[in-house]
């Protein structure tokens, strides 16, 4: 028997979690060393998946299939192809770097540990998921802890609000789409929630017409698509800055790769006839969502604004159906990720010291920050697909498959990469250069030594991607082909 | 060395930011040893450059020295790069005035480090533009650019920076969003980004595309395509990012942005729009000139109404740039025929003398601004007596750029409005009174700064310009008199490359 | 009429045998025990009842479907799957008796839990009418008595007196529909009645009066809307541990009769029935829910809250299907766990504080980290979510319902489970995120003794075990639901 890395992947949060839930609230040195050494375990074996997975095989990889329940034809199937696996990698990465900059949290850091990486296993096993029994589970696994997460570690002044909020909404868009994954079930035949066997399942087209809006919206809600996206930059804003960083980084993926997987792939045809539907909401996610994250005057709402408009750029993306499009959108789904994750971390760094997040009242944290300032403008740069940056290679090949199929919304589209490169270089200026409000000035000081480490992490995968797009486009594509032979060799 | 020569272009296109990197490493304080890591490190280009020189087969037809790697193949993009005549000078253009920006500026002492890399990748990003053979390559590096130039103007800037530096960006950012949205719709069109491949099969291309008849698509990307090169360049009306933007920026900042990155937009003209739109650049020449007489003439008037001496040089920088413009449409207009080669020949040489001649006049101003602090011409007055050194070299400087005979600008003033004249007959005499007016506005800095009364309060306080300065300007101004003298060792290059071109 | 024993007899009823002999050795150390050591009798009794259980499963598991005592009982997997829930919840009850002041040392309390036991035990393989009216009121009559237990708190003998009304009058109604079925068939055999019906012996509306009166009586049982009023005042009134066992082990053996009578014996009307318990099942998830939501006293709460979860339940049974019926198992099974642990942490914490309020719960996770945890894993699996049993159990009810074709049943279901999802997490909300009136929690400690421990951590590991390894208990649940097909 091979050695079943991704269950391992998917079970050593939970491990480390319940580990740290057994040890002792005191310790809380032990309890940090302890989750670091978890999340560095989890990365090191996602970089192996992700090294190890064979593009030119494509396909699904690292198979496991164990029955779960037979008399409902519920599996326990995993396995990642080209789109996952990077996916897979980012939550390592986040993760990861999620733990090193939530090392001086000193209220209850037990629970806060135990609860992020209860969350991480929902996300890793929703990632590597083949049956969609399981991803359900997963999925619901990766919602509630980002309650208490919130509104236990958040932002005083809206984090019951906020969270409450995300909650409700991410719970609707799940169970509504869980109950089209039923419909999908017991349509099939199959006595089987394996996604392989449903993707064969050959619904007729009225029962994917009927049933794609609900199950791509549904899971589409996690990831921000409009009119259903106010809960992310609240919920952004409230959280404490790992979550915001797991939140914005991973779990909004979540909801756009479980609606690919989910929606596109197992509703084809639902998909081509609703196509242009999701091509305008992302379309007004991704143009709107500029305009208001240029009118914040919080920077932490910036970010999370932006978030709203770069996931409509995979949105949108996936609505193409095309080659190019839907690889796009792969990427962009690990370029926003690292890039929001990057961003938070440096929001977060900032508010730690300014606590406050006012952009008019900040200034001068370049000086101070170096490294953070830096980190957050190379965030920036991917952020407004600047050529040389992961951002560039994932929009890029989004728009082209824009044109494809609607040019007009290319061009409408593109007024975001201005926008977003307006209110970025202003938030640049005003918070990192600039003279320092005499308040902070000598009450702060650098970031620490781990908190570098996680900048530069995540600085050098986007830069790396940027500069390389060989190392991510090839895994993602043989990703992508499978779903456009689903979709009908288009 | 043998994987030198062989990669020629790609180790004189990364060293810089290498170079970079490398300095990345260097302890921040050690301000000297970062200084001398920089500048030699953009001389190695330089060098390189010259060697590629030597090399270079001007009578060859097509682009030397490629290389060709794969780099985005889901969108078949690939890493494609050469050189032909035209790219050869404003490589060496590059690689020439980097250096002395460098050493330009070793009088900066905040965050050396980081504002010796940000030159360094600069000069890799305009490298690169110059260099791409594909479309998408091209971009990149068109837009990556930007970020170093940004920075510099944002963070060593004056005193009204950040709203320079945001217009810039902003500006240029908008005008290349009509490019990108046009490289992505050729490359979903041609499923490549290759430029020779492109010069062929979307000249070539007929019926409809995209449900629209081919020549709407092809008017309305060309104009996307022109914008964005317009704003760079700049021409009236889409200049008024540039004083703003030289005015705020440190001096060898300015000296770059005069020197190389307005060439950029320029040689976008002449590396995309004429070969891919031959058709609707000689339909739309006549606006396209129109707007460089307005640049000629509005760049004049507009500097001659400066107090501000590094606000006068960049207008004229609007001044000379549309004699670039101007040769570039009349050869568009009559593409192939002598007259056009001339004009043409001018404008590459233009940008050249341009580059070289406006860098220098930025870097005096910046001299002169260093020891008083102030650009504000009423100020000055009568420094001949003080600094005469300086005085010689500003007034020489200023020949070569106002265009005077045997220095380098007139060659190639003349040989535009030789090669337009015939082409845009009213234009160009239009465009000729702007040059008087070119005459005015020098003299009248010269004149506000060197002469007239003397300004009692810089005396004891200007020192003259020191042998650092001197050695940055040595350069520039050899050039200057070789180029007025002896134009053919650059000529010949760009009239072969420009007749094989067009 | 001869009766000849067989083993299958003793088998049958062994579950009940032992309860019986539990009981009388409760009754008997009861009077050796001096009143303080009294105490110990929930030890006795909840080992008693494990013991039972291990017996049961060890040599009473049933084969073949078969009916023993003259057609009185039926010997089949689901009589016997609710049966070991019931043990297992009454011995986890015994456990949360110990030290409530005053249950903890009562030994009549522990026998009268017994004795309802006895009954829920004989409810769920009953297959006579007249056994089944027997059994239910070996059920209430002990749980009238213990709703009441405490004497001197108005509360409680309010509760416990509503109760008896209540219950009274429910049951009267439902002993009349009973007689109707006897009189218009001539039978009181559950099996027999299903014949009788296929022969179309009863007109269609007469069996949907009929079938109304029995929803009168077991509605009560389940507290299905619009029988559930005297629930949230019973719960609030009742000693909490006497409440978590109405709310959980009561509750499920009214829908193990539900179940068996309504599709043994009116199969043919299904459709109606059906129709009749999905419109009952929105309204009282609805209502449950919505009610919830405005409650400031936590066993009010939780008293809609298994309001609610009955409605859920029904979803499954109204799909008249054999995956429906499992799934309304294996609900139940979760939610007996569930509900317990919610419970027990209620008893727990209540014994300390003194108070129900919801804002007595402020600073709970700095308090007792461990006893709120034990509450978010209940509450989140009340709420539905993974990985704990509430979210199996509510995929699987919802599973049958789409089957069935009842796409908007589900619909129902899951919108009423977005607001459980709401006032869930509020309480939540004060065990985690609000503190204490001073900041003091470190000088006010929950003390947790040894039974509550061994309870809650039992609780807490089975919902977890019942959420990720389900297939085991879904093989019961399935084995359980074959029987009625």
């Amino acid at each position: 028997m091979t050695f079943p890395i991704l269950s391992v992947i998917v079970f050593t949060p939970f491990v480390a979690g319940m580990l740290i839930l057994l040890m002792p609230g005191e310790r809380k040195t032990e309890i940090r060393m302890t989750a670091l050494a978890a999340a560095a375990f989890a990365l090191l074996l996602s970089i192996w998946v992700y090294f190890s997975y064979d593009v030119a095989a494509a396909g699904y990889q690292f198979q496991e299939q164990y029955s779960w329940l037979p008399a409902l034809g519920i599996g326990y199937h995993v396995g990642v192809d080209g789109l996952s696996t990077p996916l897979v990698l980012l939550t390592g990465v986040v993760m990861f770097t999620g733990v090193l900059i939530s090392w001086n949290i000193d209220d209850r850091p037990r629970e806060f540990f135990a609860f992020l990486f209860i969350l991480a296993t929902g996300v890793f096993g929703v990632f590597v998921a083949l049956d969609l029994f399981q991803l359900f589970f997963f999925y619901e696994i990766a919602v509630f802890p980002m309650y208490l997460l919130i509104s236990i570690w958040g932002w005083v002044k809206t984090r019951e609000y906020a969270a409450m909020k995300l909650t409700l909404y991410l719970f609707i868009g799940s169970v509504v789409a869980l109950v089209g994954g039923l419909a999908m079930y017991w349509a099939a035949g199959a006595q089987s929630f394996d996604m392989l066997v449903l993707e064969q399942a050959g619904f007729s087209e009225a029962f994917q017409r009927t049933w794609f809006l609900p199950v791509f919206i549904g899971f589409a809600v996690l990831g921000g698509i409009f009119p259903f996206h106010n809960w992310s930059p609240d919920g952004h804003v409230a959280a404490p800055t790992a979550v915001s960083m797991f939140h914005a980084g991973v779990l909004m993926k979540l909801g756009a790769f479980a609606a690919l997987r989910v929606g596109i792939m197992l509703l084809p045809e639902g998909a081509k006839h609703w196509a242009w539907l999701i091509m305008l909401l992302a379309l007004v996610n991704v143009v709107y969502g500029a305009f208001i994250a240029m009118v914040q005057t919080d920077f932490k709402y910036v970010i999370g604004f932006s978030s709203v408009s770069h996931m409509g750029l995979v949105m949108m993306g996936f609505a193409t159906l095309t080659k190019q499009g839907l690889t796009g959108s792969g990427v962009q789904m690990f370029s926003h990720g690292v890039m929001t994750a990057l961003f938070f971390a440096a929001v977060g760094m900032v508010y730690n010291q300014a606590h406050t997040r006012e952009i008019p009242k900040l200034g001068g944290f370049a000086k101070v920050m170096p490294f953070t300032a830096i980190g957050f403008i190379i965030g920036g740069l991917v952020s407004m697909g600047m050529p040389g940056f992961s951002g560039f290679v994932a929009e890029f090949p989004i728009f082209m498959g824009v044109w494809q199929v609607k040019p007009w919304i290319a061009i409408l589209a593109a007024i975001s990469i201005i926008i977003t490169a307006s209110y970025i270089m202003l938030v640049v200026r005003r918070v990192f250069f600039g003279d320092m409000p005499e308040e902070f000035v000598g009450h702060t000081h650098d970031v620490t030594v781990l908190d570098k480490v996680a900048l530069t992490l995540l600085s050098v995968l986007m830069i790396g991607i940027g500069i390389f797009p060989a190392l991510m486009v090839p895994m993602v594509q043989s990703g992508v082909e499978n779903v456009l032979r689903l979709l009908g060799g288009a | 060395m043998e994987f030198i020569t062989s990669h020629l272009l790609t180790s004189i296109l990364f060293f810089p930011a290498l170079a970079a990197l490398v300095i990345l490493f260097l302890p921040k304080d050690e301000v000297k040893l970062i200084r001398w890591a920089a500048l030699i490190a953009s001389l190695v280009p330089f060098g390189l450059t010259v060697l590629l020189w030597t090399n270079f087969n001007s009578g060859a037809a097509g682009f030397q020295f490629q290389e060709q790697y794969p780099w985005y193949e889901a969108i078949n993009a690939t890493f494609h790069v050469g050189v032909d005549g035209l790219s050869l000078t404003m490589v060496l253009l590059t690689t020439l005035l980097t250096p002395l920006a460098i050493l330009a500026s070793f009088s900066i002492t905040d965050r050396v480090k980081a504002y010796m890399m940000l030159f360094l990748f600069l000069e890799t990003g305009m490298l690169g533009v110059f260099l791409a053979l594909d479309l998408l390559i091209f971009f990149v590096f068109w837009e990556i650019g930007l970020v170093p130039m940004y920075f510099l103007i944002n963070q060593w800037g004056g005193a009204n920076r950040n709203y320079a530096s945001l217009k810039f960006m902003i500006y240029t950012m908008a005008g290349s969003l009509g490019l990108l949205l046009s490289i992505q719709m050729l490359g979903v069109l041609f499923q490549t980004y290759d430029l020779p491949t492109l010069y062929q099969q979307w000249t070539s291309i007929k019926g409809t595309v995209m449900g629209l008849p081919v020549d709407t698509v092809k008017t309305v990307a060309f104009w996307s395509f022109t914008v964005a090169f317009a704003i760079k360049v700049p021409i009236w009306p889409f200049h008024t990012w540039l004083p703003d933007a030289h005015t705020e920026a440190p001096t060898a900042g300015s000296m770059l942005l005069a020197g190389v990155l307005l060439k950029l937009g320029a040689y976008g003209f002449l590396r995309l729009v004429i070969p891919l739109y031959p058709v609707e650049s000689a339909r739309f020449a006549g606006v396209l000139a129109f707007l460089a007489v307005m640049s000629i003439i509005f760049g004049a008037f507009g500097a001659y109404g400066q107090d501000d001496f590094k606000r006068l040089v960049a207008y004229s920088s609007i001044n000379h740039m549309g004699f670039v413009v101007l040769g570039i449409a009349a050869a568009a207009k009559a593409a192939g025929t002598l007259d056009a080669h001339i004009a043409l020949d001018g404008a590459v040489l233009q940008m050249f003398n341009h580059g070289i001649s406006a860098a220098g006049m930025f870097f005096l101003v910046g001299v002169i601004y260093e020891r008083t602090h102030t650009r504000n011409l009423n100020d000055f007055g009568g420094l001949f007596s003080l600094v005469p050194v300086y005085g010689g070299i500003l007034i020489f400087t200023s020949m070569a750029s106002l265009g005077l005979p045997a220095l380098n600008g007139f060659v190639s003033e003349f040989l535009v409005v030789r090669g337009s004249w015939p082409i845009f007959t009213v234009y160009t005499a239009a465009g000729m009174l702007g040059l008087l007016f070119t005459g005015a506005y020098i003299l009248k800095g010269i004149k506000k700064l060197l002469h007239g009364p003397l300004n009692e309060k810089w005396v004891g306080h200007l020192t003259e310009i020191n042998t650092r300065e001197i050695i940055v300007m040595a350069p520039l101004m050899a050039l200057f008199l070789v180029l007025g003298i002896w134009p053919a060792w650059l000529l010949d290059v760009i009239n072969k490359a420009v007749t094989m071109l067009f | 009429m001869t009766v000849t024993y067989t083993s299958s007899m003793i088998m049958a009823i062994l579950p009940e045998i032992l309860l019986l002999a539990l009981g009388l050795l409760v009754l008997a150390v009861d009077l050796a025990l001096k009143e303080e050591k009294r105490r110990s009798l929930g030890w006795l009794t909840a080992g008693g009842l494990l013991a039972i259980m291990a017996a049961s499963l060890m040599f009473a598991r049933p084969g073949d479907p078969e009916m023993v005592f003259g057609g009185m009982v039926r010997y089949d997997w689901l009589g016997f799957f609710f049966k070991m829930l019931f043990l297992f919840a009454a011995a986890i009850t015994a456990l949360f008796m110990m030290d409530h002041k005053n249950l903890g040392h009562r030994g009549e309390a522990y026998l009268l839990l017994l004795a309802s036991t006895l009954g829920m035990s004989l409810m769920a393989s009953a297959a006579d009418l007249v056994m089944l009216y027997i059994a239910i009121e070996t059920t209430s009559i002990p749980l009238y008595i213990l709703a009441g237990f405490m004497t001197g708190d108005d509360h409680s003998t309010e509760s416990g007196f509503k109760y008896l009304l209540f219950g009274a009058l429910t049951s009267t109604v439902m002993l009349y529909g009973f007689s109707l079925l006897y009189g218009f068939t001539g039978t009181t055999g559950i099996y027999e009645l299903g014949a009788m019906f296929s022969a179309g012996q009863v007109s269609l509306g007469l069996a949907v009066g009929l079938i109304f009166l029995i929803i009168v009586g077991l509605g009560f049982k389940v507290s299905i809307v619009p029988f559930h009023f005297w629930a949230p005042d019973v719960y609030e009134g009742a000693p909490t541990p006497v409440a978590g066992f109405l709310s959980t082990a009561s509750k499920a053996a009214g829908f193990a009769v539900l179940m068996r009578l309504f599709l043994i014996a009116f199969p043919d009307v299904a459709a109606s029935w059906s129709l009749l318990l999905a419109v009952l099942s929105t309204l009282t998830m609805t209502l449950g829910n919505l009610v919830a939501m405005v409650q400031k006293n936590i066993k009010r709460l939780l008293a809609y809250s298994s309001i609610a979860h009955a409605g859920y339940a029904m979803i499954g049974l109204a799909a008249v299907s054999q995956l429906g019926v499992a799934s309304v198992v294996f609900y139940l099974a979760a939610y007996i766990l569930t509900n317990l642990a919610a419970f027990g942490v209620v008893v727990a914490v209540g014994r300390e504080t003194g108070s129900d309020e919801i804002t007595a719960y402020s600073g709970l996770s700095r308090r007792a980290p461990g006893l709120a945890l034990a509450m978010m894993v209940a509450f989140l699996s009340l709420a539905g979510m993974p990985p704990f049993g509430g979210f199996v159990a509510k995929v699987f009810v919802f599973t049958a319902a789409v089957k069935a074709d009842m796409v908007w049943l589900a619909i129902v279901g899951v919108l009423n489970s977005i607001i459980g999802v709401y006032y869930y997490l509020t309480v939540l909300k004060y065990v985690y995120l609000y503190r204490m009136e001073n900041e003091d929690e470190d000088q006010h400690p929950i003390p947790l003794s040894r039974p509550y421990t061994i309870a809650l951590v039992v609780l807490s590991i089975g919902i977890l075990l019942i959420g990720t390894i389900f297939a085991p208990w879904f093989g019961f649940s399935g084995a359980a639901a074959v029987n009625l097909f």
